[in-house]
Parts: structure tokens; sequence; C-alpha cells
């Protein structure tokens, strides 16, 4: 019989372990302690974050299936539904980041293609310390690499995503994949096990002792010293192995096999089991016996919380189990029954006859107990000032060169060429072609568009605006390629959520992100929560990243960042009030970060986006990108360079507002247009716009008050080239 | 103009190749599964790309034990068009049923990006729509594309007109030997190249450069 200490070894609370003998009537054997632990462990029972996520909306017209599924969905139209979602892996790849990237990929693709719909895109966000350490380089060098692995292999494109370097991202690196998938909206399949008698059919890769105690141990702990000792518990990924589970899960279901379909992620076999239990209202019976093992002389607990990856779950009724076990035989997997439904409301596991675990299903997906957080702002700044890497007086042309040179705004190619984006012929706009990603839908005029984003260091200097930024910014993307927003999916990457002023940072991004949403009315419909991410070095800046899918009605308009035609007009478009504190630029000469940013006008804000998505959707502009970071000077040389034109520009600022009003920074509300006469004249009687030159040359010159620059194009291409050299 | 197009375990572009023939007029285009030996009366075979059989032991090295390519050698040694693409190319190579084989890039790293491909002999079945020194813009994406054969072979291919296509100036993504991009056997009807021809059939997602091979082939076949 297991102890109190193996309990809280295993990352329980004394508590929660006496709430486990309560609930079941008895001292848990080892078996059913390490069932327990991992259902009841953060990354399961989002213990520290339910109670809050509760707030966030989670309605909207275009909606097809909310939270509480692998993924969420959106009407598309036509019967089409997008199925997305996002999810971290953070941990993982921090002790091991080819592994853990990867597998992160592959968990959130088996997320997609369980409710039924055929992956058709991967996008990743990722945070890593500055490259000038040598251990973020290693991070990003095979975080990178992993997900490429994955992904290319695997013959879903990876079409876009984001990257920043920032100090407190250095001991705890963040990885977060989206995916998304394509499935007619009658075909998606719940994960609930009903039919009382059905078979449970395990099938994919056999079972293995890699990721043991992942969720619990890993996920949900803080890093120490000993992250290296914790490799063992980071799952190995096969994308062969996955491409095989994924066609063979999409032929079952064409065939109309399936009554329940559910991945094998955290946890294992416990967590997927007891949540199909759970929605169903039903019982499992489990026989790990007839599990197919990796290796031999396994106990029945490791089977029990094995990771092994490319595993999957369904139920099937009797009379189709031959049919079931075929189709895996056709696709070279594993596919056996390994259990029944039964209507007795437990998880029960047996080794042939002999029962080796018996436990009610309520008590291990719903009586979990759920903890309010501590709330308490920080007094001082949690975070110390970035190093600085530019002189106080720097000049516009260098402060120029620097940003763009600057890791967090360079060019991201030396990464997304290591990824297929083109694999299955949808991809009209690939990486830096536009602001979000754009895919072609099937049989249809139409199109989507996909943007990622999640700016930490402004959620740092202000946890709630900063959350309201992020989803601007990440509609901003949409609205440049011509999208509207029909959902959102959000991975919440923090520290220790038990400490005070981390529980306030957790606490006030989640009210923004909610009241974002509602005033852009955008449903959330999904997504992941990643806490406990510091270690030695403090805590990370908290980084709620969100992914958004939008529609365009016409594809052939999709929208582009880069200049297109010479003696088109250059605007500056949408109520932009440029601050420099909390900038890319303040960063760049060692800024303090503020307490606080600028309050945002949400609903101007709005009906900017809105205009430029319809200008962009009636073919007016030859391009428009958004003002992100290092502000609009920055903005207008990625559109240059996008198109391999330049520009003639003046901005009006006073003498002493000219870093400023060149370099200031407020997400989600400017955009750089190009486009002719007419239409910016359009465009400017629906949002605030300033006329700045025009379009042509090969240089970009720049006059703003006292100051003037003139660059070359091909010297903003080599400072914006400033990453290729990671990847010699 | 009936197309067959061969799905292994592991195949990541066989649907992109099936939709790139079917834009050849009055074509038509269907998948030959690995494990069954009969083309269906494909008049043209396509070897796609991917990672077959999980590219395990060596890219392409598995493949070319399956049932279908036992049915394609014969139906190349009888002088049906075999067209190889990129995992395809290599899955040719390992068959021996052309010369050379890809090795990692010099990078070492997946590469993917739009290039520039300079057509060298058009006198042929998979390039008869296309002009000597025309240049075609095809998105590449692999890690094992770097062209091999030793020189005496070398010599012998410029010799007898089977380097078909190379990289433009200065535009080589993988160190290839000669800078090519692909080549084709000593009979003509068979040709591998590492960029994907049929990712540039659309003008909506790229160019459409590549369409050119799939057009050549039908009035190849005529």
């Amino acid at each position: 019989m297991p102890t109190v200490e193996q309990a809280v070894a295993l990352g329980l609370t004394p508590a929660e372990y006496g709430l486990i003998v309560e609930k079941i009537g008895r001292e848990p054997n080892g078996v059913e302690l390490a069932v327990f632990s991992l259902m009841w462990s953060e990354h399961c029972a989002y213990k520290h974050s339910k109670r809050l996520l509760r707030s966030l909306p989670t309605e909207g017209p275009r909606l097809a299936l909310g939270p509480g599924e692998n993924a969420g969905a959106v009407d598309v139209g036509d019967g089409w539904v997008i199925a997305f979602k996002v999810e971290s892996h953070n941990h993982p790849s921090a002790v091991e980041p080819f592994q853990g990237a990867a597998t992160g990929v592959g968990g959130i693709l088996r997320d997609i293609f369980a409710i039924g719909a055929r992956p058709i895109a991967v996008l990743d966000s990722l945070r890593f310390g500055e490259p000038s350490s040598p251990r973020s380089r290693y991070l990003l060098e095979h975080a990178v690499g992993g997900i490429g692995h994955y992904g290319n292999s695997i013959g879903v494109p990876t079409i876009g995503g984001e990257v920043y370097f920032e100090g407190p991202y250095e001991q705890n690196c963040l990885v977060n994949a989206m995916a998304l998938g394509l499935a007619r909206g009658d075909a998606l399949i719940r994960s609930a096990a009903a039919g009382i008698g059905n078979v449970l059919v395990l099938f994919g890769a056999s079972t293995g002792r890699d990721g043991i105690g992942g969720a619990s141990v890993l996920a949900s702990a803080e890093l120490g010293e000993a992250g290296a000792d914790k490799r063992p518990t980071v799952q190995v990924g096969d994308p062969f192995a996955e491409k095989k589970v994924m066609e063979c899960s999409l032929e079952l279901l064409e065939r109309g096999l399936l009554v329940a379909l559910q991945d094998l992620g955290a946890a294992g076999l416990s967590s997927s089991s007891a949540e199909m239990a759970s929605k169903g209202e039903v019982g499992l019976d489990i026989d790990v016996g007839r599990v197919p093992l990796r290796e031999a002389g396994m106990e029945p607990w490791e089977i029990m919380v094995s990771e092994s990856q490319e595993r999957m779950l369904c139920v099937v009724e009797p009379a189709k189990l031959d049919e079931v076990v075929a189709i895996c035989a056709k696709w070279e997997v594993n596919g056996d029954a390994i259990g029944t439904v039964t209507d007795t409301r437990a998880l029960r596991v047996f080794v042939g006859e002999e029962m080796v675990g018996d436990m009610p299903v309520p008590a291990l997906v719903d009586d979990c107990p759920l903890y309010d957080l501590a709330v308490e702002p920080p007094e001082a700044g949690l975070y110390p000032a970035p190093p600085p890497v530019l002189v106080a007086g720097a000049s516009v042309r260098d402060a120029l060169i620097a940003l763009l040179a600057a890791p967090n705004i360079a060019s991201r190619l030396p990464l997304f060429q290591q990824y297929d984006c083109l694999v299955q012929s949808r991809t009209v706009r690939r990486p830096e072609q536009a602001d979000a990603a754009v895919l072609a839908l099937p049989e249809s005029p139409r199109a989507i568009a996909i943007s990622i984003d999640g700016s930490g260091r402004r959620v740092a200097c202000d946890p709630y605006t900063g959350a309201i930024e992020v989803v601007l910014e990440c509609s901003a993307n949409l609205a440049c390629a011509g999208a509207e927003p029909l959902g959102l999916t959000n991975c919440l990457n923090f520290g220790n959520p038990e400490k005070p002023h981390i529980a306030w940072q957790l606490t006030e991004a989640i009210r923004g992100l909610g009241d974002a949403c509602r005033a852009f009315d955008v449903p959330v419909v999904g997504g992941n929560v990643s806490l406990y991410n510091e270690s030695g070095g403090g805590p990370i800046y908290p980084t709620p990243v969100v992914g958004m899918v939008g529609e365009l009605p016409d594809v052939t308009r999709a929208g582009r960042s880069g200049f297109a035609r010479a003696g088109d007009g250059v605007a500056l478009a949408g109520p932009f009030v440029p601050t420099l504190p909390g900038s890319e630029l303040a960063k760049l000469r060692g800024d303090e970060l503020p307490a606080g940013l600028p309050q945002l006008d949400v609903a101007a804000v709005r009906a900017a986006q809105e205009a430029i998505r319809d200008a962009v959707r009636a073919g007016e502009l030859s391009s428009a990108h958004d003002v992100a970071e290092g502000g609009v000077l920055v903005a207008v040389a990625e559109s240059c360079l996008g198109g391999g034109l330049g520009a003639t520009l003046e901005f009006s600022a006073g003498d002493d507002a000219v870093m400023q009003t060149l370099f200031g920074e407020s997400p989600g509300s400017g955009f750089v247009v190009s486009g002719d006469a007419d239409a910016l004249r359009a465009l400017g009687e629906r949002v605030p716009l300033q006329l700045l030159g025009s379009v042509g040359g090969d240089a970009l010159s720049v006059t703003c008050a006292h100051a003037r620059i003139d660059l070359a194009l091909d010297e903003l291409r080599t400072a914006h080239g400033a990453l290729a050299p990671l990847f010699p | 103009m009936k197309f067959g197009v061969v799905r292994f375990p592991g195949s990541c572009d066989e649907g992109d190749a099936v939709l790139a023939c079917e834009r050849v007029p009055g074509a038509s285009a269907q998948i030959l599964w690995h494990g069954d030996a009969d083309l269906q009366g494909a008049e043209a075979v396509v070897v796609p790309g991917g990672f077959s059989y999980g590219d395990y032991l060596r890219v392409g090295a598995i493949a070319r034990f399956s049932p279908v390519m036992e049915s394609v050698i014969r139906f190349s040694r009888e002088g049906g068009l075999v067209l190889g693409i990129c995992n395809g190319f290599q899955v040719l190579c390992e068959a021996g049923l052309l010369p050379g084989a890809l090795l990692p890039n010099v990078g070492l790293r997946f590469v993917c990006r739009q290039v520039n491909v300079e057509v060298v002999r058009s006198s042929h079945p998979f390039t008869a729509d296309m002009a000597d020194g025309e240049v075609l813009s095809i998105p590449v994406k692999h890690t094992t594309g770097r062209y091999y054969a030793p020189p005496q072979q070398l010599g012998f291919m410029q010799a007898h007109g089977q380097i078909v296509m190379k990289y433009a100036h200065d535009g080589n993504p993988n160190g290839s030997s000669n800078d090519i991009a692909g080549v084709c056997n000593e009979a003509g009807n068979v040709f591998g190249l590492m960029p994907h021809p049929e990712h540039a059939v659309d003008p909506l997602t790229g160019s459409i450069d590549g369409l050119k091979i799939f057009t050549s082939m039908a009035h190849a076949h005529g």
C-alpha cells in the first residue's frame, strides 16, 4: 500500500490524498494512486486556472464546437468547419528541445484528428532567452528542428508562427504549437464513450515506459536544478507512426465505424479513458494485459500512465470490431480490443481476470479540488531591466538598423525555411508574404487566415492591457489579410500560480483576454494552460498566446504586407497613439519595464480593423501591414523589403517626439497601407489616416522633423537578415 | 492520359500530385496503393514526395521493395513514363531506375523555398513543352536532396543528355553535384527531380511553371 509520502512525491498534497481516500472509501493501491496523481495534476485538472477560465466568452454565431472536446471548431460555410487548438509543450522542450517540440506538434495534431478533422496546418509560438546565450541557441536550434522533423514528415504544412527572445525565458523556454483541421461539420466525432457492452479499442503505436509522470512531475512543477534528470519523462515522437495513425483514424471515421474517439496525451490511457467515461457517464473496464507493449515487464500502473506517443482510443460496436481491426492492419498499426463500456461509472483496471484498480470516474475527473488564487499585485517590478544594446542618444538611422536586426524583429525566414509550408496545396500566403497565413478552402472562393501572437514583455508591463493588446494584434494581422475573426484559442503560459504576484498576472491577463474577446465578439473555442514556468532565474514573462482563425470571402484578394506598385501612396491608418515605454526600442535601450501601459480605445481599434479589412477585401489596397514591434518605421521597412520596393515618406512630429513617432508602439491599432490616392482617401473617411508619401525606388527615404534618413533596400535587408547566422 | 500516383505509408504529396495531374487537359489521376501490384491501367506513373516508410534505414530504401514498385520497375522497362518527385526521386535511385544517389543537404537542414530551375534538355518526354535554357520557378522542400554521382558517371550522363534540369545561377539549395536538380535514365522515360513541380501548378498558391512537366508527359504520350 502506498503512503502519503509517496502521494506527495507524485505531486499531490496531503489534503488531496485525504480527499482521494474519502472519495473511494479506502486507501488507494499503487495503480490507483498513480492514476489519481496524474488526473489531479495541474496539467490535467487545471486546478489553479479552471475557475478563472470560466470567465472567458465561449459563445459565437460561427461556433461549431466549443471548449471541452479535444479541439474547438468554427463554421466556415458550405458545411465545412475548421477545428483548431493551441497547446504548450514547454517543460519537455526545456529538458529535451528536439523531442519536446516534436511531440508537442504530434500531440496537437492528434487533438485535431481526434475530433474527425484532417490536419491542414501547424503554427508555432516560441520563446527563448537572448540568442547571445549558448543555451538559448541550443534550445532554438533543436526546437525548430523538432517542429520541422514532425510536421514535415507527417505532411502537414507549418504555415506560420512567431518567436521572441527575452531574458526571462532563458531557463524556461516556451514551445506552443497550434494546429488546424478541416472537416465536414456533420462528420465531427465526440469523445464520450457510449453503448454499454461496446468495445474499447486502443490503436496506433505500442506502449512503452516513455513519458511516465510527464504531466505531474514535469508539467506541473517548477523546473529545478535536476531538470536533466527528468529527461526520461519526455516522450519520444515518431511522425511516421503518427502519419499512419492519422490516416487510419480518418479512414475509420469515414467508414462510420466509431462511436467515440479520443487521443492519448498527458497521462496516457488514464486520462483518455477517464475522460471518455466521464463525458459518456459510463464506466470502462480495461485489461492492461491486452495492451501491446514496447518492452517486457511493464507494471499495470506504468501501462496506465505511460505517455507513449501516437496512440488513440476509440469505442466500437462489437459487430464492427473486425472491420476496425482490419483497417488498423491496412495502415500497419496495432489495433487491440482492450476493454468494454460498462454501466458501473467506474474505471476498473484488470490484468486478465484480476482486478488491480477500481476508481469512480467522477472522483477522477470532477472531484479534484479547485483552488482560488491568492492574488496580490507585486510591490516592485518583477523583472530586471534588459541589458542595453543601443546607446541612449542613437540616431534614427542607427535605431532603425538596430531594430530591424533585433532578434524579436529580424526576418523569421531562416526558421520558416526549415518547415514545409506547401504540402496539401492550400497555401495562398506563405510566411512573411502577409501578416497572417492564408489557406484556400475546398470547392469555394473563400479562404481562412490564421495568426498566432503574444507579447510577453508587454503583458509583464501590464497584464490586463497587455492581454488585450495580444488579441488586438492578432486580429489586426487577420484584418491585413482581409479576414474577419471567427474564433480564438489561447495558451496561457505563466509562472507558479501559488505565488500571489503570478496569480495576479494570471487573473488580470484572463480578465483582459475576456474583455477583448467580448469587445470583438470572438468566442474562445478552447485552449491550454501551462503554469509553473519558473526556475532559479525567476518567472517567465506572463505569456498568453492567442491563435485566431478568420475568414475571407475571396481568396484572390487575400492581402499582402509588402509594397506592390511603384507610385502607390503610403499612409498610416488607425487610431494609433504610439508610446515608447515597453517598446522594442525601449528594450534595446535597456529601459526598465513600465508599470502599466496606456489604456486602449478598443471600440475605435475594432472599427479601424474593420475598415482595413473591408478595403483589403474590396481589392482597394496594394498592401496592408500592421504596426507591431519597432513601431511604424519598422513596419514601413518590412513593407519595403516584402515587396522589394523603396518609399519616400515624411512624418509630422515635433523635434522632441521623433523617436516616439517613428518607433513608438500601440499594438493592433496602426496600419501601414499602400494603394492609389482614391483608395487611401476612401479609407481616410472611415479611420484616422495620415498620408506619408509614396512607393518607389530602391531606398527608404524618411523625413521627420529634423531627422532625415536614406537607406538602400540592401542595407535594410542585411540588417533584417540578422537571424540567418543562427542557422549556418 | 491516365496518371497513376503511388501511395506509400508516409507519402505526403500524393494528393498534391493527383491535383497537378488533373490540371492537365483531358487527364485523370488515381492513387496506386503500395501493397497492390496492379497499376490499374496507368499510362504514366508518378512516385510522389514524402517520407515513404518513415525514410527509415535510408531515404527511399524500403519503398523500392514494395509490391507496387515491382510493377513500376517492369512498367519502366517497357518504356512507360515514370516521374519521381523528391522522395520519389530518391526511391527511383534506390530502385536502380535512375543513376546516382541523393545525400543529405550540405547545410544538414530541411530547406523549403522557391528556386529557379533551368531546363538543360527540352527534347525529352518530360520537358517537351519547354525551351532549352528556360527557367522555371518551382519550390524545393527536402533534407536529403544533394544529388551525387561519381565523376565518371556524371560525364557519361552529360554525354547522353541525362542531366535534364539544373538549379539556376547561385540557387543550388543543397550542394548537388554540378547544380543538378533532375536527371533521367538513358532511355529517357524515367525522370526524377528534387523540386516539386506539383506545387507549382496554380497562380493562387505560387507559380504555374511546374505544370509544364505534367503537360509534357501527356503530350509525349500522345
